[in-house]
C-alpha cells in the first residue's frame, strides 16, 4: 500500500525532498519504525533521522507519539518541533 | 470562528471591524498580534522565513480554535497567520476573541496564541545579518505556556 511522505523544515532540507510516495514493508507497522526504516534507505535519511527523538510526526494531519500505528495511515509527515506565532 | 493562513499583510482594524460587523452580543474584543522581532548584536536578523504544512495548518488552528470556544462563551474568534519571508517588524500573527465579557476574550487570546505555538505545523527560518541561515529553536517555556492550560479542563 503506496503512502505519501512529507518533510520537512531541516528534515526537508536534510533528505532533499519535500515529498515521495513510498511502499513501506509489511514490518514498518508504527512511526518510530518508519524512522528506523527510513535511516536505511541513505546517508541523506540516516543524517536526517540521526535524531530521532527531536522529529515529530503527524499521520494523516494530526500530530502523533512515535508509538503511534501506521495502519490505514494515507499521509505521514516529519518534521522539527514547531516554531510558528 | 475563521482561521486564514496566507502570504498578505493583515490590518488589525479592518480585520476587528469585519468581525464585529453588525452584532451587538460583543462586550470585549482582545487582540494579539505578532511581529518579527529583528534582534541586535549577533543575534540580529535581516530577514525571516515561515515555512508551513499546507492542509494540516489550517485543520490544527481550527482545532485549537474550537477548543477555546469549548473553553470559553466566545461569541468570535480569528486566527491569522502569515508565511514566506518576512523582515523585522513586519506583522506574523494576529488572534481576536471577541465575547460578551472581558474575561473570557483575554483568557481565550493566550491560550489560542500558547496552543498555536506548540500545535500548528509552522517553522522558522532567520537570515541572520552575518550571513548565516538558520532554523529557529523550539522553546521549553512555550511547552510549558501550553501545558498549564492542561491543569484547567475545558468547561463541562
Amino acid at each position: 500500500m503506496p503512502v505519501k511522505i512529507l518533510y520537512f523544515a531541516w528534515v526537508r532540507e536534510k533528505t532533499g525532498k519535500a515529498e515521495e510516495i513510498l511502499d513501506l514493508p509489511a514490518n514498518v507497522t508504527t512511526v518510530a519504525e518508519l524512522m528506523v526504516w527510513l535511516k536505511g534507505r541513505g546517508p541523506e535519511y540516516a543524517e536526517a533521522f540521526a535524531r530521532e527523538d527531536v522529529i515529530r510526526a503527524a499521520v494523516d494531519r494530526n500530530h502523533v507519539k512515535s508509538t503511534a500505528t501506521l495502519s490505514g495511515a494515507r499521509e505521514i509527515a516529519f518534521f522539527p518541533p514547531v516554531t510558528g506565532g | 470562528m475563521a482561521v486564514r493562513v496566507e502570504r498578505a499583510d493583515f490590518d488589525v482594524g479592518v480585520e476587528v471591524a469585519r468581525l464585529t460587523a453588525g452584532r451587538s452580543d460583543i462586550g470585549a474584543i482582545v487582540t494579539f498580534s505578532g511581529t518579527v522581532r529583528g534582534g541586535s548584536g549577533a543575534d540580529a536578523i535581516t530577514a525571516m522565513t515561515l515555512e508551513h504544512y499546507p492542509g494540516m495548518t489550517e485543520a490544527e488552528l481550527a482545532r485549537v480554535e474550537a477548543e477555546a470556544a469549548k473553553r470559553w462563551p466566545l461569541q468570535a474568534s480569528l486566527i491569522v497567520h502569515r508565511v514566506g519571508t518576512l523582515k523585522p517588524g513586519d506583522n506574523i500573527v494576529l488572534v481576536v476573541t471577541a465575547s460578551a465579557h472581558r474575561q473570557a476574550a483575554f483568557a481565550a487570546a493566550e491560550f489560542l496564541m500558547d496552543y498555536l505555538k506548540t500545535r500548528a505545523p509552522f517553522w522558522k527560518k532567520e537570515m541572520r545579518a552575518d550571513g548565516q541561515v538558520r532554523w529557529v529553536a523550539a522553546r521549553e517555556c512555550d511547552g510549558e505556556a501550553a501545558r498549564r492550560w492542561e491543569e484547567l479542563p475545558p468547561r463541562g
